[in-house]
């Protein structure tokens, strides 16, 4: 039988990465998830006829319906504005899972060191390794979906922090060491996996929410790293070859994020959000101006070319259906709109795409900031929606600004700036914004659905 | 038992693969990709099982279970949420056929 396990691993790898290469292109991307799942299935179904395993079946099909059922109703159930922590809660269940498998073999190789000689010695440290990295994983998910679930509401410090977080990290080190080198006793065991998953609360806790997609990121490229660490100790091809996929891929799509927000990967763990911003901010010149629901419809009736920039409290609002209702009677009077992305629009590099697809805009008319930052002067007008930061000019100008240097869309250019926004307030960063200021920005307040909402209505009678 | 150095060597190629997959993928899916590169480490289930198969101890079985647990839970939301978050993804009517003005190709003719 080991031969059928063996060959069914190996297609599931193929599978996996075949995949992942569909899901780079949006007309084959879903075809690519569906290849990868019934890849997951197949190998699934053959671990049961593994020879390694003898008994505990029932055990196993048991925990693979509670687990399984409850991922799939709330799976099903989250929206999509939250998609963000589901992901992050998924990615912690797996590196939960890879130091779970890594206790369970460190506990066998200390009751019979026998084990030891026969796994060799390089799957004892990678498997130590992997469970370290894996718990880390675990502990710092979780702290990252309850903050962005909004259960954890502000960035916690405390004094001397980056101290303790590295005698922490040193202490699960050398216990780590320790294990592997000397002896895995299961009361060591216990005490490391304790150690790593304070760790990795500890690093998650003092990091922002706009820095969260960075750290999501980095855990679930971390815990494809630690699956290929378990899949060493185990000798399963299958986890070594997805696990290290994803590990690469994930850092990858990490660099990319952090790029796109300014925010080396350094900066990001060990530095909080402006506070490492000093001297005097420039003065606001100008005042805001308020505009209505009419008269903002009526621009952008009479323009001819329209850009919107959506923003995160577009979707906390859910006006993105709306906007789309909007936009499509736009069409009809020949006002030529597209929508442009920031890469950090909404929680995640793309999340904001996900949202306007949600509401059926179709792909091909949203741009993102390289492709259309160089219109916005010929632009008539923008219309910010729920979007602050990502539009502040200051990030060009102000060099005291803690979010100078991060790339933004050019709003600031167009002939004239319309923006709809709840409150007066600053955005996530806490930096007021200029744009609001300048000459030809008009500001709408109110709860986006209902200002989109009576603009549609205005649109129809004109 | 996969063997130490040849276990260096597909661990390097993975990394290459990985890395290579996915620097051509555009901005507008990066957050699906996230998601699907998320289930595909729910691989670890298959590991998990092993582990719970092979657990001698109630402790151990306990854990196994947890491992069981966690993994499936890892596999099956991974693809759930990846499926529905692809599943909206579509090209405008007017546009097919001729290639997006703005979109997709552009961005692969880089």
């Amino acid at each position: 039988m080991n031969w059928l396990v063996e060959t069914g691993y190996f297609a599931a790898a193929v599978v996996f990465i075949l995949g992942l290469k569909r899901m780079s292109h949006p007309t084959t991307a879903r075809s690519g998830i569906h290849w990868a799942g019934i890849a997951m299935v197949v190998a699934t179904l053959l671990t049961f006829l593994h020879p390694q395993i003898d008994g505990r079946y029932g055990l196993m099909l048991l925990a693979i319906v509670i687990g399984g059922g409850i991922a799939w109703y709330s799976g099903k159930k989250v929206a999509m504005t939250d998609m963000p922590q589901m992901i992050a809660i998924y990615n912690g269940m797996g590196g939960g899972a890879a130091a779970a498998i890594a206790a369970v073999e460190l506990m066998r190789m200390s009751d019979n060191p026998a084990l030891i000689e026969q796994h060799g010695s390089l799957a004892l440290w990678l498997g130590v390794l992997g469970a370290m990295i894996g718990a880390i994983a675990f502990s710092g998910s979780i702290v990252a979906w309850a903050k962005l679930d909004g259960r954890i509401k502000k960035a916690m410090h405390f004094p001397s922090q980056q101290l303790i977080n590295m005698i922490v990290l040193a202490l699960t080190v050398y216990l780590g060491v320790v294990i592997a080198a000397v002896e895995p006793s299961s009361s060591l065991v216990l005490v490391f996996f304790g150690l790593a998953l304070l760790f990795g609360v500890l690093l998650a806790l003092p990091i922002g929410g706009a820095d969260m997609p960075v750290i999501i990121s980095l855990f679930n490229a971390l815990t494809g790293l630690a699956v290929a660490m378990e899949g060493f100790v185990l000798g399963n091809a299958a986890m070594i070859i997805a696990g290290t996929v994803v590990g690469a891929a994930g850092t990858l799509l990490t660099q990319l994020m952090a790029k796109a927000m300014n925010r080396p990967i350094r900066n990001v763990l060990f530095k909080q959000f402006g506070g490492a911003s000093s001297g005097e901010q420039s003065e606001i010149e100008g005042s805001m101006k308020a505009s209505d629901p009419m008269d903002a419809a009526v621009q952008l009736a009479f323009a001819e070319r329209v850009i919107i920039v959506p923003g995160y409290g577009l979707a906390v609002a859910q006006a993105q259906h709306k906007v789309w209702e909007m936009v499509e009677l736009l069409g009809e009077r020949g006002v030529e709109v597209r929508f442009a992305i920031h890469p950090v629009a909404g929680r995640m590099p793309g999340h904001m795409n996900v949202l306007l697809a949600e509401a059926g805009v179709p792909y091909d008319m949203i741009a993102d900031l390289d492709e259309i930052n160089n219109d916005f002067e010929t632009t008539d007008v923008t219309l910010v929606i729920g979007a602050n930061d990502v539009v502040n000019p200051v990030a060009k100008s102000d060099p005291a600004s803690p979010l100078y240097g991060m790339p933004i869309l050019n709003v600031d250019q167009s002939r004239n700036v319309l923006v709809i926004k709840r409150g007066q307030g600053a955005g996530f960063s806490g930096v007021e914004n200029h744009l609001f200021y300048l000459d030809h920005t008009h500001m709408v307040y109110g709860d986006g659905q209902k200002v989109v909402g009576d603009m549609i209505t205005a649109l129809k009678t004109l | 038992m996969i063997e130490g150095l040849s276990a260096v060597y597909i661990l390097m190629l993975a990394a290459f693969v990985g890395y290579e997959v996915i620097s051509r993928v555009p901005v507008i899916l990066h957050t699906p990709l996230m998601s699907g590169s998320n289930f595909i480490h729910g691989i670890v289930l298959v590991g998990a099982m092993i582990a719970l198969g092979q657990a001698e101890t109630g402790m151990q079985q306990f854990i196994g279970f947890i491992a069981v647990l966690l993994g499936a839970g890892n596999a099956v939301g991974g693809y759930v949420v990846t499926e529905r978050m692809l599943e909206m993804f579509k090209a405008s009517d007017r546009n097919k056929g001729t290639g997006a003005a703005n979109g997709i190709n552009d961005k692969e003719a880089r």
